[in-house]
C-alpha cells in the first residue's frame, strides 16, 4: 500500500481492525450472502465504542471498506446526527476515505433505523447495525429452540407475536423491527427500521449486510432476493402513512418525522431521510412551512 | 375385502418394546412393553419414582430412552420408530399428531402471551395464516373447555391454576391430535375443581375418539380416565390390564397394597 497522506498521523491498522480479523469477518460475509437471512456466528471484537452504538456496523464497514470508496453514515435517516457524525469520522481517519452525504454517490453506506429514500443501485452496500439479529428471542429465550426453529423452517411462533398484536389492537400493530421471510426460507429481523423500509429490502440491487457486535452475528440480503413481510391473509402488511407532506420539501412518499415546535404543542413533519429532503429543496421543491428555521439548520454544512 | 379394514383395525397406533431409561446407575424405566390401539385410554400408576415420568417423556419423544423402541402410527410414515426419524419429522410428527398436558401449566403454556394465543398457536405452527379463523376456532374450544371466552385476551398468569389447566387442554386440543400425553394433568388442583376438570378431560377424550396416556398416582383418576392400567414400580411394570380388573382385584402384591391404600373413599 502506498503512503498516503495521513499515514504519520495513522496509528491503527487499516480500516483499524487488523487483517486476519478482517478475513473472518469476510468470510462470515460471504457466508451470510450464500445463505440468505442466516445468520452466520462471527468473533466480534472489542470496538472503540460500547455495544449499541453501532459495534456490528462499524466491524462489517471496517471488513469491506478500500481507500476508493466513498463513505456516508446516517442515523435515523440523518447525516447530522452524534453518532452518524463521529462514525463518519472515525472511517475518514481510520480507512482514509472519502465521505458524502449524497447517498447516489456513497458506495458503503452505514445505517441505524433507516434505509435512504433514492433507491440504491447496484455497486452500493447498505450496512445495518443490528442489536438483536434473532427475531423470535422475544418469544423463545433458548438459543438451542431457535436455532432448531430455523433449521427446520418452524415458524409459527412468529406469527404467535402477530396475532397478540391483532388481538390487543385490531391490527398488526409493529412499526419497526417488523419481521422478514428472506427469500421463502429464512425469518430475519430487518432491524430496527420502520416497517416503512421494508418493501425497499425485497429485490434491491445493492447489498444489504446487518452486523450485530453483542451478539456476533452477521446476516445478509444479496441483489435482487425477495423480502416478504409477514402477514396474516386477513390483516394483509401495510406501510405507515401520513396525511401530511413534508413540511420543508413537500414530499409525500417520504418517511416523516414528527417535530415538536413549541410547548403550546405547534407541530411540523419532516422528512428523516436528511440528504433526501435536502436535495428535493435544491431541486426547488418546496413544503407548506420552506422557510421555518430547521430548513435553515438543515442545510448548514456540518 | 372385509381383511384389509381390519388388519388396520387391528394395527396398533403405539407399540412401545423394551423400553429402558438409565440415568447413570439410576434406573428410569426398565424393559417396558405395550401397545396402546386408537381411542384407547391408558392410565400409568404407581408411586413416587416407580418411573411413569420417565416412561411419558421416553414415549413422546422428549427423552431418548438407553435402549428400546416407541413405534407410532405416523400419518406420514406409517408405523415408524419415533427416534430412528431425523429431527425435523420428528417434531413435525409431534406437532401435527400429538399433545402433551403438563401436570404444571407453567411447563405447557407461554406464559408471556394470551390464553388466546397460547391455544391458536398449534394451527399457527400447523401453516394457518387466517386471523379471523384461527380466532373463531380458539373461541370455539376455550367454550367446550368451559371457560369465559370474555378473558380470551388475559395473560395466564391472571388465571387460577384450574382455569391454566383447561387453557393447556384447549391448546394441545385444537389441532386434532391422535395421542395426547398427560403427565398428573389435576396434579396440583385442589379436590373440587380436580373432579369437574376430570369430567371435563373424559367427555373430550370420549367425544375426539382419542388416545391417551395418563400418567397419575391418584387411583380415582385411573379409574374414571383409563380404560387399562398399567402399574409400575421402581422402573417395572409389575401389573397390566382392564382398570376395573386392576382396580377390582389386583394380582400383584404391590398393585394390591396401592389399591388398598386409597380405595376406601
Ligand atoms: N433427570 C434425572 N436424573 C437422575 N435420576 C432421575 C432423573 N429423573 C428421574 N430420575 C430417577 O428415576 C426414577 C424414576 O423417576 P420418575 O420421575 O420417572 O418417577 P415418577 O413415577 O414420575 O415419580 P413422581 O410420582 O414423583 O412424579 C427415580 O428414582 C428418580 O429419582
Ligand atoms: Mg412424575
Amino acid at each position: 500500500m502506498n503512503a498516503r497522506p495521513n499515514e504519520p498521523e495513522r496509528y491503527y491498522n487499516y480500516a483499524y481492525l487488523d487483517e486476519q480479523t478482517k478475513r473472518m469477518i469476510r468470510r462470515s460475509i460471504l457466508k451470510a450472502l450464500a445463505i440468505p437471512g442466516y445468520q452466520v456466528p462471527f468473533g466480534s471484537r472489542e470496538m472503540p465504542v460500547p455495544y449499541g452504538w453501532g459495534t456490528g456496523g462499524i466491524q462489517l464497514t471496517a471488513a469491506i471498506i478500500g481507500p476508493d470508496d466513498v463513505y456516508k453514515c446516517i442515523d435515523q435517516g440523518a447525516d447530522d446526527t452524534t453518532n452518524a457524525v463521529s462514525i463518519r469520522r472515525f472511517f475518514a481517519q481510520v480507512a482514509d476515505v472519502a465521505v458524502t452525504e449524497d447517498t447516489g454517490e456513497a458506495t458503503i453506506i452505514q445505517t441505524r433505523h433507516r434505509i435512504p429514500e433514492q433507491p440504491l443501485k447496484a455497486g452500493q452496500v447498505l450496512v445495518f447495525q443490528v442489536p438483536q439479529p434473532e427475531p423470535l428471542r422475544g418469544l423463545e429465550a433458548r438459543e438451542t429452540e431457535t436455532r432448531a426453529m430455523h433449521a427446520y423452517e418452524e415458524y409459527g411462533l412468529q406469527y404467535v407475536s402477530l396475532y397478540e398484536s391483532v388481538a390487543t389492537y385490531g391490527r398488526i400493530a409493529s412499526t419497526v423491527g417488523y419481521p422478514t421471510m428472506v427469500d421463502e426460507r429464512y425469518l430475519m429481523s430487518p432491524s430496527p427500521i420502520p416497517k416503512f423500509d421494508n418493501p425497499k429490502m425485497g429485490d434491491n440491487e445493492a447489498i444489504l449486510l446487518f452486523g450485530a457486535g453483542r451478539e456476533k452475528r452477521i446476516y445478509a440480503v444479496p441483489p435482487h432476493t425477495t423480502v416478504r413481510s409477514l402477514d396474516f391473509e386477513d390483516y394483509p402488511f401495510e406501510t405507515q402513512t401520513w396525511d401530511e407532506n413534508c413540511a420543508l420539501c413537500g414530499a409525500q412518499d417520504s418517511y416523516l418525522d414528527e417535530v415538536v415546535l413549541d410547548d403550546t404543542g405547534a407541530r411540523m413533519f419532516v422528512c428523516s431521510d436528511s440528504h433526501f429532503c435536502a436535495d428535493r429543496r435544491a431541486a426547488g421543491h418546496v413544503g407548506p412551512m420552506a422557510d421555518h428555521q430547521l430548513a435553515a439548520l438543515e442545510t448548514e454544512p456540518t | 375385502m372385509n381383511a384389509i379394514p381390519q388388519a388396520i383395525e387391528a394395527a396398533p397406533l403405539l407399540r412401545v418394546d423394551g423400553l429402558t431409561k438409565w440415568y447413570g446407575h439410576v434406573a428410569g424405566c426398565r424393559d417396558v412393553s405395550f401397545e396402546l390401539r386408537r381411542g384407547e385410554v391408558l392410565g400409568v400408576v404407581g408411586e413416587s419414582g416407580s418411573g411413569k415420568t420417565t416412561l411419558l417423556n421416553c414415549i413422546s419423544g422428549r427423552l431418548p430412552p438407553s435402549s428400546g423402541t416407541v413405534e407410532f402410527d405416523t400419518s406420514r410414515f406409517g408405523l415408524t420408530d419415533i427416534y430412528g426419524l431425523n429431527e425435523p419429522d420428528r417434531r413435525r410428527m409431534q406437532r401435527e399428531e400429538w399433545g402433551f398436558v403438563h401436570q404444571n401449566p407453567r411447563d405447557g403454556l407461554r406464559m408471556r402471551v394470551s390464553g388466546g394465543a397460547n391455544v391458536a398457536e398449534p394451527l399457527m405452527n400447523l401453516g394457518n395464516r387466517h386471523y379471523g379463523k384461527m380466532r373463531s376456532a380458539t373461541v370455539e374450544w376455550l367454550q367446550r373447555v368451559e371457560l369465559d371466552t370474555r378473558r380470551i385476551d388475559d395473560k395466564p398468569r391472571n388465571f387460577s391454576g384450574g382455569m391454566q389447566q383447561r387453557i393447556q387442554v384447549a391448546r394441545n386440543l385444537i389441532h386434532g391430535p391422535r395421542l395426547v400425553f398427560m403427565d398428573e394433568p389435576t396434579g396440583g388442583l385442589d379436590v373440587s375443581v380436580q373432579a369437574r376438570l376430570l369430567d371435563l378431560l373424559r367427555e373430550l377424550v370420549r367425544d375426539l375418539g382419542l388416545a391417551v396416556i395418563i400418567v397419575t398416582h391418584d387411583m380415582a383418576v385411573a379409574r374414571l380416565m383409563a380404560d387399562r392400567l398399567i402399574v409400575m414400580k421402581d422402573g417395572f411394570v409389575v401389573e397390566t390390564g382392564l382398570t376395573d380388573q386392576v382396580l377390582d382385584d389386583p394380582q400383584h402384591a404391590y398393585s394390591q397394597l396401592l389399591v388398598s391404600s386409597v380405595l376406601q373413599i
